[in-house]
């Protein structure tokens, strides 16, 4: 039921998202006419493929056309490869999924022990590590971040393997359940093959993670002082309650609420940060797939992607709201 | 009783200094103070906002927070020197021989955990009960101290319930391991004049009830004399006066305290009275405090305020001052 209520709330705002991404990919520069009729095409023949794509029409009538195809399920075909744009979005987008995640569980694994460790020795060098780690990873632009690891970690060390792709080439892809390389190689007890997938993650993830690193830790820190200087805190003390009951049930438990939304947050800004990742390490994810449709003027990848994180975005607020109300008796009542 | 010089005193602070480094200065927040509690004596701790009174209790539980330092003098508890005690000691004895009550019971509980779960938690600690009956202990907890249909309410949140119904999951808390000292710091502010005298009384009929010592810290003189046989005025980090209610009242020695008891008329509790005094708290952060706290306010200061360390002085039946020309 409150699940129904949510979902019914962020109705309006996918309706505007398909707006915008609508109008966004019709003010785009480049004709995409033009493009698809080669550098050679007579204005005639441009004219002709504009008609054919139906983008001699009137705006209206066009974005009428475009909802009808949204409510048959239909994103379009691609120009560039001549695919229909949903397929190729969910063949794409368990890899993008794979990395995003891990690149989160990785962030979060680090983030929150470091931000708790911070907070219960504020000024001791763990606190001042964390505030080295919060600074220098807002400061480094993920591309950046990604090259520099490519650099240092495959071209000097050579401990990474090449920045190409999920697997190398001596591998070959895991059969398909769950499209995760991590968890379908598993599933058929593949072992080298999820040591292949692994290492191809390593560093891509880590760049993610180093990104989402200094806003959680930041947080979690934050959250966990106060919480370790709350009133109820004390009454716990006075109590006489262990030390890890104090930080873990009863600091830690209200601490995580603010960490909880900003999670919700960081994921949405990973879902940005991918796009650029994927492309530095040639990743074959709906980012890289929607960068060279935007370079082609391809609208229909462009929308199609722009869409599926909306949607994305949606569900994981969604979740982040379950799991919110699983935690805070006070949501979860109000409701 | 408290004439008889054999019996022990359940509490004894003796000589006790706390200071407080803070980034602007020093703060002398609490100078040798010193007042005895036995078993079963209810005594109020009194005294304008900022006088000490949190922080001497606190000093006692052991919670001061990381910026204190107790730099003289020992707080005997049973037998044992709480200064110096180590964490572990301390944990067993917080809780169960221990225990205090805050000012505002809203924000003194989990707001994510069921109250019931909160008692129950304390009653695990202490190893009263199997994991199995705890949920029904607490439960019975919540019934002696009156809240109705206390197996539902063991499962409300805190902010489920009035400001009151708080108040009371706090005693039931205090109160769950049978403690020997209660400290009640201020633990009707913040409530309606109908609850606070409910309140009050339930806290003085479970302390009867099992025996248990009460320190009820409170700015209100008229709250102390109704409900404690000894009250302690404390003034600016000193205790100033010490006694037996009816002698406080009927003979006050210090001149801060007949100030405080001309300005709350009929003992009606009165704040805005405390305030009505002239002149106001030194700064506990000068260096140069005056060895008497008092003379910046004091009608009848003299130069041997300014200049000889103050003394507590014995006037009998558990009466002490602390100045060089008591009224
Ligand atoms: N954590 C702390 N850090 C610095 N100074 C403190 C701290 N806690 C208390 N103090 C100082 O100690 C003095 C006594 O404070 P305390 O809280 O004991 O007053 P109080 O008598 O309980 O007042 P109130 O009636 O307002 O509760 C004040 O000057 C206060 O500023
Ligand atoms: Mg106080």
């Amino acid at each position: 039921m409150l699940l129904l209520r949510r979902l019914a709330t962020a109705l309006p705002s996918i309706a505007g998202v398909i707006i915008v991404t609508f109008l966004l990919t019709r003010a785009l520069p480049g004709d995409p006419a033009a493009y698809f009729a080669g550098p050679a095409a007579t204005t005639q023949a441009i004219d002709e493929i504009r008609h054919q794509l139906g983008l001699d029409r009137s705006l209206p009538v066009q974005f009428l056309d475009y909802l009808g195809q949204l409510a048959r399920g239909d994103l379009g075909t691609s120009l560039s490869t001549g695919q229909p744009v949903l397929a190729e979005l969910l063949t794409r987008l368990p890899a993008s999924a794979e990395l995003t995640l891990l690149g989160l569980v990785l962030s979060v694994v680090i983030a929150v022990p470091l931000g708790i460790a911070a907070a219960m020795r504020p000024g001791a060098p763990v606190d001042h590590f964390c505030r080295v780690v919060t600074t220098a990873g807002v400061s480094l632009p993920t591309f950046f971040t990604g090259l520099l690891l490519v650099y240092v970690f495959y071209y000097l060390m050579g401990i990474a393997p090449a920045p190409l792709g999920r697997l190398d080439v001596f591998s070959s892809a895991p059969p398909h359940w769950t499209g995760f390389y991590l968890i379908d190689s598993l599933l058929a007890r593949d072992l080298p093959t999820f040591g292949a997938a692994l290492a191809q993650l390593v560093l891509p993830a880590a760049t993610l993670a180093i990104f989402s690193l200094a806003p959680l830790a930041r947080i979690t820190r934050a959250s966990m002082l106060a919480a370790l200087g709350s009133e109820f805190v004390r009454t716990a003390r006075a109590s006489g309650l262990s030390r890890r009951r104090i930080v873990y049930v009863y600091a830690f438990r209200n601490a995580v609420l603010p960490v909880i939304t900003t999670l919700g947050m960081v994921f949405s800004f990973l879902l940005g940060a991918n796009v650029l990742v994927e492309k530095v390490f040639a990743w074959p994810g709906v980012g890289s797939y929607a960068v060279e449709a935007l370079i082609a003027s391809d609208y229909a990848p462009v929308q199609g992607f722009v869409l599926t994180m909306a949607l994305l975005y949606v569900l994981l607020n969604l979740g982040i709201d379950l799991v919110y109300g699983l935690v805070d008796p006070r949501v979860r009542l109000e409701a | 009783m408290n004439t008889a010089p054999a019996s022990v005193p359940l509490l004894a602070v003796e000589d006790l200094s706390v200071e407080f480094r803070t980034r602007s200065g020093t703060v002398r927040a609490l100078d040798r103070i010193g007042f005895e509690l036995h078993r079963g004596e209810t005594m109020a701790l009194v005294g304008e906002s900022g006088s000490g009174k949190s922080v001497t209790a606190y000093a006692i539980m052991g919670i001061l927070d990381e910026a204190a330092r107790t730099t003289s003098g020992r707080i005997v508890f049973g037998g044992l020197d709480l200064v110096h005690a180590d964490d572990k000691a301390m944990g067993e004895i917080r809780g169960r021989e221990l225990a205090i009550i805050f000012q505002n019971p809203r924000t003194a509980l989990n707001p994510i955990r069921p109250v019931g779960r909160q008692i129950a938690d304390i009653l695990l600690r202490h190893g009263n009960v199997t994991a199995a009956l705890a949920p029904q202990h607490a439960i019975d907890m919540l019934a002696r101290v009156r809240i109705p249909d206390p197996k539902r309410r063991a499962l409300s949140y805190p902010f489920e319930l009035s400001g009151g119904m708080c108040q009371r999951v706090m005693i039931a808390m205090a109160l769950a391991c049978e403690p020997q000292l209660l400290i009640a710091d201020e633990p009707t502010t913040g409530l309606d004049i109908t609850t606070q005298a409910v309140i009050m009384d339930l806290i003085a009929e479970l302390a009867a009830e099992q025996n248990m010592a009460t320190l009820l810290i409170t700015h209100d003189l008229g709250l102390a004399a109704e409900y404690c046989g000894h009250i302690a005025v404390m003034h600016a980090g000193h205790i100033v006066e010490t006694a037996p209610t009816a002698a406080l009242f009927a003979t006050p020695r210090h001149p801060y305290t007949a100030k405080l008891i001309a300005a709350t008329p009929g003992g009606a509790p009165d704040l805005a009275g405390l305030a009505s005094i002239p002149g106001a708290l030194p700064d506990l952060r000068r260096a140069d405090l005056p060895p008497c706290r008092y003379t910046a306010r004091c009608e009848r200061v003299a130069t041997d305020c300014e200049e000889l360390p103050l003394r507590r002085l014995a006037l009998g039946a558990g009466h002490h001052v602390a100045c060089h020309f008591p009224l």
